[in-house]
C-alpha cells in the first residue's frame, strides 16, 4: 500500500516551501522546520527565564530586600514562572520534538494540519514578546503565575491584562497543537501500523494532548472572566462585589495540576525512546507503560484540589483529592521501575544523552516521594506555600522535563543536522548541571520546613546561609548553559559528521537521511512494527527497507 | 556472584539509609514543637522520611549500578538482553508501589483524625457579634482542638483573625483588645476564625505546623492547642502585594498567669474574666 504523493506534487517539493536557513523565520509547514521553531524559540525563551531565577537567586542570598525593589521582584518571580513554563517547557516537550518526531512515528509526511500548526507556533513569539515588553511599559503582573484574585484584580491592572492575553494567546497554541497530534496519531497512521505498535512517545503525546484539549479551555474561561473583573468590574471573583475567590482556584488548577502532566508525560516519552537505544535493549514493559500513561491521564484529571488544602476546603474534599494525588504515584512508579529495567542488563553507552536521561530519574523520583507527602492533607497544612513546595515542582519540572530536554537535544542533534555533538563537553555539562541542580534546590526542601514561606524578597537572617547555598547552586547552574550554547553553535558548523543514523537505532525518524528531506523518506515510508527491536540481530543494518521488510506490503 | 561493584553499592546504599536514619535523630529538620498538633506532624514526617529515603536511595543505586555494571566496555558490540517485558515482575512493581500508597493513605488519614480534621469546625459564634457576620458558611482549618472537645477542661479561647495588607490583627471578642501580637496560654485550646479585609493571606507558624488562607469574603477557622512557651513567628504564606515578604508577627506562648495578667491590663471589660 502507498501513501505517496501523487506525481504532479512530487516533481520538486523544494520550490513549495522556502529553503535554507531563512525557512526558520517564515511560515514553513513543514514539521521538521516547525519543530526547530519551536525548540529554538523555547530556548531563547528560557534564557530570559534563567535570567530572571538568577535575579531572584542574587535577592535570595540576602536576608533584606536589596537588590530588586519590591514590586519589580514579583513581576521578575511571576514572569519566571510564565516564561519557564508556557514558552520553554510546553512548547518544547509538547510543540518541539512533538512536531519533529510525530509525523516519523506515525509514518506520514506531515502533520494532519500543517497550516494549523504553523499558526499555533507563530502564536508564541508575540505573546511572549507581549508578556516580556509588558514589564518595560507599565511594569509587568506581579500577581505570581497562578494570578488568584482578589492579588491579581488590586495589583495595576496593565501588566495584569497583558498576562491574561499572552497566557490565552499561548493556551490557544497549545490546543491547536493538542488537536493537531490527537488527529495526526490516530488518522495518518501508515497503513498497517497499529496503536500498540507505535513508539512510547506517541502514547505520551497522545495522553498529554488529551489532557490539553479537556482543560486549556477551562483556564482560558477562567481568564477571561478574570479579566472582566479586572477591566469590566463585573464580580465573579472580587468578594467585594459577592464573587468567590475559591472558584477561581478551582478552576485554575483544574488546568493547572493537569498542565504539570503536559509538562512531564511528553517527557517520559522521551525518556523511553533515549534509554532503548543508548542500552541496546526494547522498551521494558511496553503494554505496562502506555496503561500507565493512560492511568496518568485519568488521574490527573482529578487531583486539582491537593493544590487547595489550605484554601479552607471542606474535609471530604481533602480526603478525595489525596487519596486520588496519592495513587498516581501507581502509575508513575511503574514508569520508573520499567525504565531501570531498560538499563539492566544492556549494553549501556555512557554518553551525554544518557546521563541526562538518567540524572532525570534520579531527580525525578525524589520530586515524586515529595510529591507523595505534599498530597498528604496533615504533611501539607505545614510546607504549603513555602520553599518545600518551591523545591518540590522544580526537582519535577527542572530534574525532570529540562533534563530530558537536554537528554533529548544530545540525541536528536544528528537528526537535526546530520552533526554530532562533543561528548566531552556533554558530559562536562551534565556534570555542572546536575551538581547545580542539587545544590540550588535540595538545601530548599530544609528551608520550607523550617519557615520559610515561597514568593518573598526579605526573609528569616537564620536562613542566610542555605540561601547562599542555593544561590551558588543556581550559579552553577547558569554557567553550565556555556559550554552547551557553545557545544551546539560550535558542533553546528563544524561538528563532525554524523552519518544517517549514528546511535543505530531503530525507530522510524532514523531510517531515512539526516537531516531528513522535505518529505521525510525518498520514495515509501517504512513501516516500524518493532521500534524497540534491539538485542534481536547481532548486527544491526538500519536502512529503510531492511527493517521488518517481510511485513511491508 | 556478585561483582564488587554490586557489594560496593549495596554496602553504600546501605551506609546511607543508616545515616539517614541516624541524620533524622540527630540532626534538627524541623522547628521546634510549640503545639499538640505539632509531635503528630512530625511522626508523620518521620514515617514519610523514612520510606521516602529508602525509595530514594533504592531507586539511585538501580540506576548508578546499571550505568556502572552494564556500560558497553571497550570493543563490546552488539546488543543486550531481549526482554521485552516480565509479567510477575510488573505486577510485582505494581503492587508494592500501591502497597506503599495504601499503607501512606491511611496511616495519614489517622493523622489527620487525630489532628481533628475530621471534626466539623465551629466557632461560637456568639462572641463574634459585630467583626463577622454568622450566616456565613464557614470552613474549616485542621486543628487539634474544637469547642466542643477540649481535652483537658480548660475554658477555648476565641480569637478572631483580621488580616490586611500587611499585617495581622487579633480581636479578643472577650475582652474587646485588639493587638497586632497574638497571646496565648500555654495548655488552651485556642479557635480563630479569621477573615481577610483585602487579598488572601494565609496564617502559618512553623513551630505549630499549621496553616489555614485567610480569605476575604470566606471566613476560615483554625484551632489549635499551644504547648510550649515562648515566642515564635507567624508568617504570611500567600503572596498579597509587595511587601508580602515583610508580612509576619509574633505569637506569645505564655503561662496561664502571665496570658491573665496581660489580658487584664489590656481589657477593656475587666470583668469578663478568662
Amino acid at each position: 500500500m502507498s501513501i505517496s504523493l501523487p506525481p504532479s506534487l512530487q516533481e520538486d517539493p523544494k520550490t513549495l516551501q522556502p529553503t535554507g536557513w531563512l525557512r526558520y523565520l517564515s511560515f514553513s509547514l513543514d514539521h521538521k522546520v516547525i519543530g526547530l521553531q519551536y525548540l529554538i524559540c523555547g530556548f531563547l525563551f528560557y534564557l530570559i527565564g534563567g535570567l530572571l531565577a538568577g535575579a531572584i537567586r542574587i535577592e535570595l542570598s540576602s536576608p533584606i530586600s536589596d537588590f530588586l525593589s519590591r514590586d519589580v521582584y514579583n513581576q521578575v518571580l511571576t514572569l519566571h514562572g510564565t516564561i519557564m513554563i508556557f514558552l520553554w517547557i510546553v512548547p518544547v516537550v509538547n510543540g518541539a520534538f512533538g512536531n519533529y518526531l510525530i509525523p516519523f512515528y506515525v509514518g506520514a509526511r506531515d502533520m494532519a494540519f500543517p497550516r494549523l500548526n504553523a499558526v499555533a507556533f507563530w502564536l508564541i513569539p508575540p505573546a511572549g514578546l507581549m508578556l516580556i515588553t509588558s514589564y518595560f511599559i507599565n511594569g509587568a503582573a506581579q500577581s505570581g503565575w497562578t494570578a488568584y484574585p482578589p492579588l491579581s484584580i488590586t495589583t495595576p491592572a496593565a501588566g495584569q491584562i497583558v498576562w491574561i492575553l499572552s497566557v490565552l494567546l499561548l493556551g490557544g497554541s497549545s490546543i491547536f497543537g493538542g488537536i493537531n497530534f490527537i488527529a495526526t496519531i490516530l488518522k495518518l497512521r501508515r497503513p498497517g501500523l497499529k496503536l500498540m505498535q507505535l513508539p512510547m512517545y506517541c502514547w505520551a503525546m497522545l495522553g498529554t494532548s488529551i489532557l490539553v484539549v479537556l482543560s486549556t479551555p477551562v483556564l482560558a474561561g477562567t481568564l477571561i472572566l478574570l479579566s472582566f473583573d479586572i477591566v469590566a468590574h463585573t464580580g465573579f471573583f472580587n468578594p467585594t462585589l459577592g464573587g468567590n475567590v475559591i472558584v477561581y482556584q478551582h478552576l485554575f488548577w483544574f488546568y493547572s495540576h493537569p498542565a504539570v502532566y503536559i509538562m512531564v508525560l511528553p517527557a517520559f516519552g522521551l525518556v523511553s525512546e533515549i534509554l532503548p537505544v543508548h542500552a541496546r535493549k526494547p522498551l521494558f514493559g511496553y503494554t505496562t507503560m502506555v496503561y500507565s500513561i493512560m492511568g496518568i491521564v485519568v488521574l490527573g484529571l482529578v487531583v486539582w484540589a491537593h493544590h487547595m488544602f489550605t484554601s479552607g476546603t471542606p474535609p471530604w474534599m481533602r480526603l478525595f483529592f489525596t487519596i486520588a494525588t496519592s495513587f498516581i504515584a501507581v502509575p508513575t512508579g511503574i514508569k520508573f521501575f520499567n525504565w531501570v529495567a531498560t538499563l539492566w542488563g544492556g549494553r549501556i553507552s555512557l554518553n551525554s544523552a544518557i546521563l541526562f536521561s538518567c540524572g532525570f530519574i534520579v531527580n525525578f523520583v525524589l520530586g515524586g516521594i515529595t510529591g507523595v507527602a505534599l498530597a498528604q492533607v496533615p504533611f501539607d497544612v505545614h510546607v504549603h506555600d513555602t520553599y518545600f513546595v518551591v523545591a518540590h515542582f522544580h526537582y519535577i519540572v527542572y530534574g525532570g522535563s529540562v533534563f530530558v530536554i537536554f537528554s533529548s537535544i544530545y540525541h536528536w542533534f544528528p537528526k537535526f543536522t546530520g552533526k554530532m555533538l562533543n561528548e566531552n563537553l556533554g558530559k562536562f555539562h551534565f556534570v555542572l548541571t546536575f551538581i547545580g541542580f542539587n545544590l540550588c534546590f535540595a538545601p530548599q526542601h530544609w528551608l520550607g520546613l523550617n519557615g520559610m514561606p515561597r514568593r518573598v524578597a526579605e526573609y528569616d537572617p537564620q536562613f542566610t546561609l542555605v540561601n547562599q547555598i542555593s544561590s551558588f547552586g543556581a550559579l552553577l547552574m547558569a554557567l553550565s548553559t556555556l559550554p552547551f550554547l557553545w557545544n551546539i553553535i560550535y558542533s553546528s558548523f563544524k561538528g563532525k559528521a554524523s552519518g544517517d543514523n549514528p546511535w543505530q537505532a531503530l525507530t522510524a525518524e532514523w531510517l531515512t537521511s539526516s537531516p531528513p528531506p522535505i518529505e521525510n523518506w525518498i520514495g515509501e515510508a517504512p513501516l516500524v512494527k518493532k521500534p524497540y527491536g534491539y538485542g534481536h540481530q547481532e548486527k544491526l543494518q538500519p536502512s529503510s527497507k531492511s527493517i521488518n521488510e517481510d511485513e511491508n506490503s | 556472584m556478585l561483582s564488587p561493584t554490586a557489594i560496593y553499592t549495596i554496602l553504600i546504599s546501605v551506609a546511607i539509609v543508616i545515616g539517614g536514619i541516624w541524620a533524622e535523630d540527630h540532626l534538627k529538620i524541623l522547628p521546634d514543637i510549640a503545639s499538640s498538633n505539632a509531635p503528630i506532624y512530625d511522626e508523620l514526617f518521620n514515617v514519610l522520611f523514612i520510606i521516602g529515603t529508602i525509595l530514594f536511595v533504592g531507586m539511585t543505586a538501580l540506576v548508578v549500578y546499571s550505568l556502572i555494571n552494564f556500560r558497553r566496555k571497550q570493543g563490546e558490540t552488539g546488543d543486550g538482553i531481549a526482554i521485552e517485558d516480565n509479567l510477575p515482575l510488573e505486577i510485582l512493581w505494581t503492587a508494592v508501589p500501591a502497597v506503599v500508597v495504601l499503607f501512606v493513605g491511611l496511616y495519614s488519614y489517622d493523622i489527620y483524625e487525630r489532628m481533628g480534621g475530621m471534626q466539623l469546625q465551629s466557632h461560637d459564634n456568639s462572641h463574634s457579634h459585630h467583626l463577622m457576620k454568622s450566616d456565613k458558611r464557614i470552613w474549616g482549618g485542621i486543628g487539634s482542638a474544637s469547642n466542643e472537645q477540649s481535652s483537658n477542661n480548660l475554658p477555648v479561647i476565641d480569637v478572631e483573625l483580621t488580616a490586611m495588607q500587611f499585617a495581622f490583627l487579633f480581636n479578643y471578642p472577650k475582652g474587646e483588645i485588639i493587638s497586632g501580637e497574638l497571646h496565648v496560654p500555654l495548655g488552651h485550646s485556642i479557635s480563630m476564625k479569621m477573615e481577610s479585609k483585602d487579598v488572601i493571606h494565609a496564617f502559618w507558624v512553623p513551630e505549630f505546623r499549621l496553616k489555614q488562607d485567610v480569605i476575604p469574603g470566606q471566613p476560615t477557622i483554625l484551632n489549635f492547642t499551644p504547648t510550649k512557651a515562648g515566642r515564635y513567628p507567624i508568617i504570611c504564606a500567600e503572596l498579597c502585594g509587595p511587601y508580602h515578604g515583610g508580612m509576619r508577627s509574633t505569637v506569645v506562648v505564655e503561662e496561664p498567669d502571665d496570658y491573665q495578667a496581660w489580658f487584664e491590663k489590656n481589657a477593656k471589660k475587666t470583668e469578663l474574666k478568662l
